[in-house]
């Protein structure tokens, strides 16, 4: 039995990439469908965007230092990896919506909303996808002990 | 059926992230992840011109939810950028972090406005 595969080369790039989209259009089915449920009001905070990309860094953060802390990135671990975090919430986050929606607030004589909405997103999802690794980090510390007195 | 083939666009447009930042990341030889700036900022672009677009043709309303929402909003991601910006931060890159999280915004928002200007025109 093989103990470990070799790092992916190019020729299964195809196959990671039919995973990405995969997790891509479940990504964006769950996106598209929150923001038509709750669009945003013209020049108001755009809530569902807001929320979406923050929730998003927050679950990769938690997601990609829990692979990367339990072990190689290989074989099932990179599977998760690209399809769960690259397409599932990479697909469900967006950046360019987030942009566009910036740019309309700005254009439609909302500076202030437009400016405060570019800077708490980022920030917002720095903090987040901090967090998220931060718990995931301490959960694979407090798991530790218990494994190494076993 | 518009809101299947958003998703389908979406995944597609994940799979065409996922390879355009395999790319970039085999050639890069920096050491600030460039995949992901380059992919969102072209997407701003992209949904820039498409905006642009719409605006001013309102017939292309379907084929904009496609391709706005579904395929530039899957190519597109906000959580990566995120994660990296906080790895950058751990290692404390800070002048890398800001560069990384600042220009990216900063180019997205400029690249957006220029094809909204250009798709509107």
């Amino acid at each position: 039995m093989a103990v470990s595969r070799p790092p992916a080369g190019r020729s299964s790039l195809p196959r990671l990439a039919a995973l990405v989209a995969l997790g891509g259009t479940l990504g964006t089915a769950a996106r598209a469908q929150l923001e038509a449920a709750l669009p945003a009001q013209a020049g108001g905070w755009p809530w569902t965007t807001f929320l979406i990309n923050v929730v998003g860094s927050l679950l990769l953060g938690v997601l990609l230092e829990s692979l990367l802390r339990g072990g190689d990135d290989i074989g099932w671990r990179r599977a998760v990896r690209v399809g769960c975090g690259t397409g599932l919430l990479g697909g469900f986050t967006t950046y360019s919506t987030f942009v566009l929606e910036v740019e309309r607030l700005l254009q439609g004589g909302h500076a202030a909303v437009g400016v405060l909405y570019a800077v708490v997103s980022v920030v917002a999802g720095l903090v987040a996808a901090g967090v998220g690794v931060a718990v995931a980090a301490a959960r694979s510390r407090s798991r530790e002990p218990r494994r190494a007195g076993a | 059926m518009i809101a299947l083939l958003t998703a389908l666009a979406g995944g597609l447009g994940a799979a065409a992230r996922f390879v355009l930042d395999t790319l970039v990341a085999r050639h890069n030889r920096l050491s600030v992840p460039l995949g992901t700036a380059l992919v969102n900022v072209t997407s701003c672009f992209l949904l820039g011109l498409l905006t642009g677009l719409v605006l001013s043709r309102p017939g292309l309303g379907d084929a904009g939810t496609v391709l706005g929402v579904g395929f530039l909003g899957g190519y597109s991601t906000f959580s990566t950028a995120s994660v990296e910006g906080v790895r950058l931060l751990c290692q404390r890159r800070l002048a890398q972090a800001a560069a990384h999280t600042g220009g990216m915004l900063v180019l997205g928002l400029a690249a957006a406005l220029l094809g909204v200007a250009l798709g509107a025109g």
